[in-house]
């Protein structure tokens, strides 16, 4: 489905707004991560504000879309999402991480109605993601399952186990997004445990893959409409990100990956998120009166 | 109680446990459209290759990708379907502890994982194949079940038991034949262990495949005069907790014996029933602190103490401790 300019930009003053929720956690409880959250808001954004089917008001609905994160420590943007589009109360994200709170650090399907899985080890979501297109498809269920992936969990055999068994059985109704940002923990990715060539990789396992600039809505919104018309395939999106985009001292610091910035470092933050906020508003506003 | 007639009979029927769990999977394919069976590239060895055929569409070939097949059941379970992972135990839950941790019971996903070629028996396989670990990592976790049936016929109930449970199960069998000394009638219920012969000066608390060594060494000992009860318990968690508190109080000594390690198995459950509630002499007959070998079964049993003998030994002992005054400091 075509989307226009001004969707373009709304969905980017969402990205941006999850950004400053994100912050506002990582501060308000001193720890969690940073760089990947930042670097998925454009692709959370796209994922719960157009391409996904779904009812925040009825997490259960069986023909929603599934959205399987298997990088659970990412889920500060995933929170950020759902509560945005109305899962729960928007105060309620400043409970992340904390004693008594439905916001596990790592995310935990029973704990928060809208969670379709618990992950955190790393390589576990996408076997889930395959379980339940294998159930769709046994039942004639409409519905797709789409998997926020990391590029770091490509260390984890588990995750080729996953990939091989989906593109043998030619699940397309299974679609994952890859946060190709090039780190991980210790370092660079190529420098840890080098993934590359990975389109050849997915290729060779008879996946359809996609590559995009993960934080251009568009291509987002373009890829997920291009995996749901390949009908042979499951589909790997894989999205460039920047770690920690939209924060200058963050981005592209692999350092940035699983610390929380200061409060101070916070206030930097957000006030250079603030005034890329102010900038696509204003674009609004002159594509409104155009 | 409630067994077979001539129990000791040297023409007892054999069967392999993993039989039981073949025939339950079939009629429980049968019942439940939901049903599934993920094998990993061992269809025949567990004894699911009916099923397979039977309910092909129900069926997954997972390959040899344990992790990958304990998260697939997770996203099935998700969608309403009841799965049961089959392979060796020494893979599922010995390759895939972590999916199962996180993504099974975590999750309470309703996932049931069967692990065959348990204990010794495995024989020829060697040690890689045998799994003598798999109750302690399956019962330390939590929502999890661990069932671990003593024939054929308990196998079978034990399977449709834990399709009827909601939650991840894990029932551990064998493949090797062993007595069919149990009848359909013998009651099974997650839960619940079943004194299956009485006595007043110890009980034998056993699982699996040591359960009718168990009855042999009691039946032995009665002929020098003892009185042994035996308790069939297949249930290591829940552990049924009342009648092993009545066997303490009862007979105030205990001996448990299975083919697993003995640290951490069902003689480190029974124990810390006991000491939290009524602490009495026990000893433990399983395999001590070592791995296996290659061999025939009942060549590893002997070796590795397994047997009738070792049963009996092990009960006079803890009557000894328990003549001696247990727990009572003795004078220098």
């Amino acid at each position: 489905m075509a989307i226009s300019d001004l969707e373009v930009l709304e969905l980017e003053a969402i990205a941006n707004t999850l950004r400053q929720d994100i912050i506002r956690m990582l501060v308000s409880v001193g720890s969690g991560h940073a760089g990947g959250p930042l670097g998925m808001a454009e692709v959370f954004a796209a994922l719960y504000f157009h391409v996904m089917k779904h009812d925040p008001k009825n997490p259960f609905w069986d023909e929603r879309d599934r959205l399987i994160l298997s990088n659970g420590h990412i889920c500060a943007v995933r929170y950020a999402a759902m509560a945005r589009s109305g899962y729960f109360p928007v105060e309620e994200l400043l409970t992340y991480r904390k004693i008594n709170s439905r916001l596990q650090g790592h995310p935990h399907n029973l704990s928060l109605p809208g969670l379709e899985n618990t992950g955190g080890p790393l390589g576990q979501g996408l076997s889930q993601a395959v379980g339940r297109c294998i159930a769709g498809r046994l039942d004639g269920k409409k519905y797709r399952v789409f998997c926020g992936m990391s590029d770091g969990e490509h260390n984890e055999g588990q995750t080729w186990e996953a990939l091989m068994f989906a593109g043998n059985r030619k699940l397309r109704n299974l679609t994952t997004l890859m946060d190709r940002n090039n780190i991980q923990i210790d370092g660079h990715t190529e420098d840890i445990f080098p993934l590359e060539p990975l389109k050849e990789k997915y290729d060779a396992i008879k996946w359809h893959v996609i590559e995009i600039d993960g934080h251009n809505v568009r291509q987002i919104i373009e890829a997920c409409d291009e995996a749901k018309a390949i009908y042979e395939k499951p589909t790997a999106i894989i999205c460039h990100t920047i770690p920690g985009k939209g924060v200058d001292y963050m981005e592209n610091n692999y350092e940035w990956h699983g610390k929380a910035p200061t409060k101070e470092q916070g206030d930097i933050a957000l006030e250079q998120l603030k005034a890329e906020g102010e900038r696509i508003q204003k674009e609004i506003g002159g594509l409104s009166k155009a | 109680m409630h067994l077979v007639e001539s129990l000791f009979s040297k023409d007892i029927k054999k069967a392999a446990t993993r039989d039981g769990y073949g025939e339950a999977v079939m009629e429980l394919g049968e019942a439940d459209p939901n049903v599934m069976v993920l094998s990993g590239d061992l269809t025949e060895s567990t004894r699911t290759l009916k099923f397979s055929k039977k309910f092909p569409e129900r069926y997954v070939e997972a390959g040899v990708a344990e992790q990958n097949m304990a998260g697939m059941a997770a996203g099935l379970a998700f969608e309403g379907k009841i799965p049961f992972v089959s392979s060796f135990a020494v893979f599922s839950p010995g390759r895939n502890w972590d999916q199962i941790r996180v993504s099974i019971c975590y999750s309470k996903a309703n996932v049931k994982i069967a692990g065959s070629h348990t204990g010794l028996i495995t024989g020829g396989d060697g040690a890689t194949h045998q799994a003598l670990e798999d109750i302690a990592m399956t019962r330390c976790l939590p929502n999890m079940v661990v069932l671990a049936p003593c024939d054929s016929i308990e196998t079978k109930k034990a399977t449709i038991a834990a399709a009827k449970h909601q939650g991840p199960v894990y029932i551990r069998f064998a493949r090797d034949k062993t007595p069919v000394f149990t009848t359909p009638e013998t009651p099974f219920e997650i839960g619940k262990a079943l004194v299956l012969r009485n006595g007043e000066d110890a009980s034998i608390i056993a699982c699996g495949t040591m359960v009718y060594p168990a009855l042999q060494a009691s039946e032995e000992l009665s002929k020098e005069g003892f009185s042994v009860r035996v308790v069939n318990n297949p249930s290591i968690k829940p552990i049924d907790v009342d009648t092993i508190v009545a066997c303490a109080r009862d007979t105030g000594a205990i001996v448990t014996a299975e083919e697993h390690q003995i640290y951490g198995g069902l003689g480190g459950a029974v124990a810390e029933v006991l000491t939290t509630n009524r602490p009495v002499p026990q000893e433990i007959v399983g395999v001590m602190d070592t791995f296996g070998e290659s061999g025939e079964p009942k060549e590893l049993l002997q070796k590795y103490g397994l047997t009738v003998e070792h049963i009996v030994s092990a009960v006079k002992k803890a009557i000894e401790r328990k003549a001696e005054g247990f727990g009572v400091r003795k004078a220098v």
